[in-house]
């Protein structure tokens, strides 16, 4: 199935080359776990701390988890915060 | 000790001014800045005063960290009563005035009265002195701030003045402090330009020493300034890419406030967002963001130094823009950006540098700008009242011209200056106004964020972020995470960040330090500084008989239960996208809780034992 991955903020150097503003567009198989699909980048775990699917949360345990459907989109960041 | 124990007192209308000693019973109870000084304007004014009027009273305040080693420790506030909402008015800024302030040797300046004419303060350590403003009077907070430097040759001279939207009357004009950092909110600046009073200039070179514990201050500051640079938010996001970083992802939960709220995701997030102000710009090949910057002893460095593209329509042939200047934050990102529908960052950042360059609230400003639009697109107002000018949503032309009217509140920028609430209700559609207690939202739709719903519909100074900041929890997991859908626990979570902010805003540190810092961090800098005991206990009762103390004197201003609430908008209109979908802000399941845990009666009143347990 195909996917979007939006890294953001300093985890903008880990996308491909060619790369669309912050996304790429990936083929997984059924069975990826949303670390799956981040350790595919290269991103270290502990710098993946907000991972948003469809803009919903999930723990580090649902990482660990096979989450996704047709056309969903990762969103991951490191630690951030504004205000 | 840390508290200088002086109080300088400015009478405008006699032009008598005078030093008293701080009431240290009441900095027992109260800490300083933002608690202490509400206490002294608690005690000395009637709450239900004109607001501009000579009764009112105007305070700016340090806090007994304010110009220490402590990481963040140029903070001051301004402690007023606000013309926007009617309530406490409490404005924080950092910049470098708040330690210069300290090193004058003053922990606060009261201002009563009116003056009959425009004047000033100069302030040079011990001496005081109120001087005709007529050169500056009709100027800018920029050129206010050329004239004095110049005037006095002196380029360490710390200033903070209001500009041509307060003294046009702007209801929601701030105080503007070493060029670009504001006492934004609540219309602060529209207090003091009320009071015929310009500026304040201070030059302060006695030192900060007076600490009750040197020693154990040194270890506790050195310890936790470690905490903020391990930490990957104060020690790396926040000084790379700002608050800004946040316009993505709060976009992507659903919950980006976005034309006037009527939606929460906006298409062109990622054209006004941090990741954006990084990118090089075709024309000249220079990102929009220059450099980030620091406040007086802060080691995070959130700030933003940006220039605008010079081929762009604003400035083109204004070469007095070009230069660099304080660019971008995300609540002010947000209120220009998507809440305007307008997703071009160099007409946001021209309109943040007329913010600072005469004195208001971005925040208020483009919300209002927000509802004008929106009102504008129903036909309740029209080319007649923009001179001609398309008011739609996504205009950048419109977003400029409201940014200039508004600085000298000509035209239509009167009606602009006057906020959301009362530029609804003059045309005819109180309910299309997106504020609480008249003050604009800030930058999460409380649909997306339901703690946010019940934080905005029970902050002391109407809808604001700062007064608990449940976002912390409820997206970015910090101190743990909680789900920003869900309603159980988040009454209990709300108190906890407002009584904990409190303890923040009246030490004279930066809420930006609590990304890292706990109150584990905290109290034990203000314990090896000020004498008597802070331990973590104190601390949080402090916080919470601050809180107290601000309600009992709103309720006395005229506030009631009925003013905690939400437009309408968010509690019945369902989020039409994201995660939040079908959502509304289910304020009606917390606020009950709420008040319990607050000890109030369940019209939101001081009972009489909590009364009675803080000594109010």
């Amino acid at each position: 199935m195909q996917i979007t991955l939006k890294l953001y903020a300093t985890l903008g150097e880990y996308l491909p080359e060619g790369s669309e503003k912050h996304r790429t567009v990936l083929d997984i198989p059924d069975e990826e776990t949303a670390y799956g699909v981040i350790e595919r980048y290269h991103v270290p775990r502990e710098r993946a701390h907000l991972v948003l699917l469809n803009g919903v949360y999930l723990t580090p345990e649902q990482r660990e988890q096979a989450t996704f459907k047709e056309g969903d989109t990762l969103a991951v960041w490191p630690p951030v915060a504004g205000g | 000790m840390a508290w200088t124990k002086n109080v300088l007192r400015i009478n405008l209308t006699d032009g008598s001014i005078s030093k008293e000693p701080l009431n240290m019973e009441w900095a027992n109870d109260y800490l300083g800045q933002r608690g202490l000084a509400t206490k002294y304007l608690v005690e000395e004014i009637d709450p239900n005063c004109d607001a501009l009027g000579p009764d009112n009273k105007l305070i700016m305040t340090t806090g007994p960290l304010t110009g220490t080693m402590v990481s963040t420790g140029g903070r001051y506030s301004v402690v007023t009563k606000s013309p926007l909402t009617g309530v406490l008015a409490c404005s924080n800024s950092g910049g470098f005035i708040g330690n210069e302030l300290k090193n004058a040797g003053w922990d606060m300046i009261i201002f009563e009265g009116k003056s009959p004419k425009p004047v000033y303060l100069y302030i040079e350590n011990e001496k005081a002195e109120l001087v005709p403003a007529d050169e500056i009077w009709g100027k800018s907070v920029w050129e206010a701030d050329e004239y004095l430097h110049k005037k006095y040759q002196d380029p360490l001279l710390r200033i903070a003045a209001v500009g041509r939207s307060a003294e046009a009357g702007c209801l929601y004009s701030g105080i503007i402090n070493d060029l670009h950092r504001a006492a934004g909110r609540s219309g602060v600046g529209t207090v003091m330009a009320s009071k015929n009073l310009k500026a304040v200039a201070i030059r302060g070179t006695r030192g900060v020493g007076n600490i009750q514990d040197s020693a154990a201050f040194m270890k506790a500051t050195t310890e936790a300034k470690k905490v903020l640079a391990e930490n990957a938010v104060t020690g790396e996001g926040l000084p790379a890419l700002g608050t800004q970083v946040l316009m993505n992802v709060i976009n992507e939960m659903g919950a980006l406030p976005t034309r006037n709220m009527k939606e929460v995701q906006f298409e062109g997030a990622g054209d006004i967002s941090g990741e954006a102000m990084l990118e090089p710009r075709e024309s000249d090949g220079k990102p929009n963001l220059t450099t980030n910057a620091a406040c007086f002893g802060c080691t995070i460095a959130c700030g933003r130094i940006s220039t605008i593209d010079r081929t762009h329509f604003t400035i083109e042939n204004k070469p007095e823009y070009w230069g660099n200047s304080g660019g971008l934050e995300f609540e002010a990102a947000f209120a220009l950006g998507s809440d305007c529908g307008v997703n071009d960052m160099d007409v946001m950042t021209y309109a943040q540098f007329l913010c600072n360059e005469d004195g208001y609230d971005p925040i208020s400003f483009g919300c209002t700008v927000a509802a004008a639009m929106e009102l504008f697109e129903l036909g309740a107002i029209t080319t007649k009242e923009t001179d001609g000018i398309e008011f739609k949503f996504g205009s950048a032309e419109a977003l400029a011209k409201a940014a200039e009217w508004v600085a000298t509140g000509e035209g239509f920028g009167k009606d602009l200056g006057l906020g959301s609430k009362r530029l609804c209700e003059k045309y005819g559609h109180p309910d299309l106004s997106m504020t609480v207690k008249g003050q604009e939202f800030p930058a999460y739709d409380p649909r997306g964020i339901q703690g946010m719903g019940l934080a905005y519909a029970t902050s002391n100074r109407g809808a604001c972020h700062l007064r608990g900041y449940t976002v912390a929890s409820e997206v970015l997991g910090i101190p743990v995470k909680t789900d920003p859908l869900e309603t159980d626990g988040k009454a209990e979570l709300v108190k906890a960040f407002q009584d904990g902010s409190a303890v923040v805003d009246s030490a004279g540190i930066c809420a930006f330090t609590t990304f890292a810092w706990s109150m584990e961090d905290i109290a034990p800098q203000i314990d090896a500084a000020c004498e008597g005991d802070w331990s973590v206990d104190k601390c949080m009762e402090v916080g919470e008989r601050i809180w107290n103390l601000e309600r009992d004197f709103n309720n006395a201003a005229g506030m009631t239960a009925a003013d905690d609430t939400l437009p309408k908008r968010l509690l019945k209109d369902a989020a039409n996208v994201g995660p939040a979908k079908g959502r509304v802000n289910d304020l009606g399941k917390m606020l009950p809780e709420y008040y319990e845990l607050r000890g109030w009666t369940a019209d939101g009143k001081l009972t009489d034992e909590t009364r009675a347990r803080f000594g109010l």
